[in-house]
């Protein structure tokens, strides 16, 4: 027998494989492929203070192996969220959800943060400061370690719920942000988000998405993921959830050795919408295949 | 709403850049306006292709090779296995379709029109169907609509078949119809919007993320608030729409 379960800051999940926010709306559209109850937790829809259109379309463009989306953080804001969207979920979910806010100021950060710090359901806080798609926002936040403390303590002062600052690839040296939202007291962090990249529609000799640039996700990006939870690992001594073009169990395991806790899977989830239950599925055996029987004794293990 | 494996039974061209695929799969959910997404090996995102017919037994499609994804599918051959979800989105509604439905479908938005057509004329109702096509050598399923007992009128952009003009050109020679459903580029849905005196369905295209949903990656405005093309559509009323 194997043991999948890990533990996310004081709180133990069955497994380390987490759905990615944007990748799994409020959890209730999953539902109809699957019983999402075998999942750990999932991170959902990126919410902000207001409401959100978002950008225009396209906004998905594909790429060799991945594809680029610049949603730009569509939701229905915060009060809409905590009234409409996670009475739904809690109907398909029972476990503790982890909650994925996105902002514009300090300040918003910290007022979504505390609204969604009541609500029961809510585990832990993943806070995007790293958001490629929106401007003047988010990514501001992700690349600039001063505004990462400044973000991290102001939601830490909000906030009994373990707090993960989820951080941007598309800056120089990663781990001086993750650095900077350890010592604003930082629970932990979630990295990467995805990679600001373009595709050149050759017919109308234009960007195919409206926005230009989109974040790049899907097995291109996860050698970069690897690299940089690797990274990481040796700069803090917070737990690191680790994602980035995560597809497979072995994916999940490679990641961990890297050096994070949990794992989380975004792309994967639109194009297999059971990616993470056959995941979780075949982890016992993979586990098996290369002599691991607990899980949370390989974190960081390629060190 | 599954992801499960289809069989391929036949794949060939039916018009110009035009082909028609048959397989066997799952039934399950299908209805009229629906639509697939279809995993193609060597590609990450799934192409989104609307269901033209599905009897139980095969579904069919109808396809136009718009880039490599599509390419790649037209030369599969009978036997070959693809992943699909299906089947995904609203679907028409057939249930306003009065005693006689007119169908309006332009190029590949031809195809969804086809089960419309079916399924209302074993209702008993009264059916037109406009085809509009740039060229007589893109001109697919006439004879298929006729067959089925459907009312057809065909415009070509040149006149090489059929009424000279599109598809709103061809409309005026139609007489009274109590309900339109259409499916075809944005500028002609705009231009039977512009040239209709009923109320109406609308199916719309976008590039889409997932197709079911999780990445609003394909959200417009309505009138009716935030819509995904992909769960709240494809099909949205005439009401609702804001150009």
């Amino acid at each position: 027998m194997v043991n999948t379960k890990i533990s996310l800051s004081g709180i133990e999940i069955d497994n380390p494989v987490i759905p990615a926010s944007g990748t799994f709306g409020f959890g209730y559209e999953m539902a109809d492929f699957y019983d999402i109850n075998v999942l750990g937790t999932f991170s959902f829809k990126g919410t902000t203070e207001d409401p959100r259109f978002g950008n225009p379309t396209p906004r998905i463009a594909e790429t060799p192996c991945g594809m680029l989306n610049a949603v730009g953080l569509q939701n229905p804001g915060v009060e809409k969220v905590i009234a409409e969207e996670l009475p739904k979920m809690e109907k398909v979910f029972s476990k503790k959800v982890m909650a994925n806010i996105g902002g514009f100021s300090v300040k918003e950060y910290a007022e979504t943060a505390e609204k969604l710090d009541a609500v029961d359901s809510v585990g832990w806080l993943e806070i995007n400061i790293s958001c490629p798609n929106v401007h003047g926002g988010g990514i501001s936040f992700g690349t600039d370690p001063n505004a990462a403390y400044e973000v991290t303590k102001a939601v830490k002062a909000v906030t009994k719920k373990p707090v993960y600052m989820k951080l941007s690839p598309n800056v120089t040296d990663i781990t001086e942000i993750a650095r900077a939202c350890e010592a604003g007291g930082a629970d932990g962090v979630s990295l990467i988000n995805t990679l600001m990249g373009m595709r050149i529609d050759l017919r109308r000799k234009a960007p195919i998405i409206k926005n230009k640039t989109g974040g790049l996700s899907g097995p291109a990006i996860f050698p970069i993921a690897v690299r940089m939870v690797y990274q990481v690992y040796e700069a803090v001594k917070i737990p690191i959830i680790g994602m980035g073009g995560v597809c497979s169990a072995e994916n999940v395991i490679e990641l961990m050795l890297a050096g994070a806790t949990a794992v989380e899977v975004g792309a994967q989830n639109l194009i297999h919408p059971c990616a993470c239950r056959d995941i979780i599925n075949d982890l016992p055996a993979v586990m098996e295949k290369y002599g691991i029987t607990s899980l949370k004794e390989i974190i960081g293990g390629a060190h | 709403m599954t992801e499960s494996i289809f069989t391929i039974i036949e794949n060939k061209k039916t018009a110009k850049n035009t082909y028609k695929m048959i397989l066997r799969g799952t039934a399950d959910g299908c209805a009229p306006g629906k639509f697939v997404n279809i995993k193609i090996d060597g590609f990450f995102l799934r192409r989104p292709i609307s269901v033209c017919d599905c009897d139980g037994e095969s579904l069919t499609l109808i396809y136009k090779t718009v880039g490599e994804g599509t390419e790649k599918m037209s030369r599969m051959s009978a036997g070959e296995k693809l992943n699909i979800l299906a089947y995904l989105g609203n679907g028409y509604d057939l249930s306003k379709s009065g005693d006689a439905p007119l169908l309006i479908g332009g190029g590949v938005g031809v195809p969804p029109l086809y089960m419309c057509a079916k399924e209302l004329i074993a209702a008993g109702k009264n059916v037109s169907v406009i085809l509009g096509f740039n060229t007589a050598e893109e001109v697919f399923f006439k004879d298929e609509f006729t067959a089925l007992g459907a009312k057809v009128f065909v415009a070509t952009a040149d006149g090489s078949e059929g009424k000279k003009g599109f598809v709103t050109d061809a409309l005026k020679d139609v007489g009274k119809y109590s309900y339109f459903y259409t499916c075809g580029p944005e500028p002609m849905l705009k231009a039977v919007y512009g040239a209709t005196e009923t109320s109406g369905q609308f199916s719309f295209e976008e590039r889409m993320g997932c197709g079911f949903g999780a990445c609003v990656g394909c959200t417009c405005k309505t009138k009716y608030g935030n819509k995904r093309i992909c769960k709240d559509g494809p099909v949205l009323v005439k009401e609702e729409i804001i150009w």
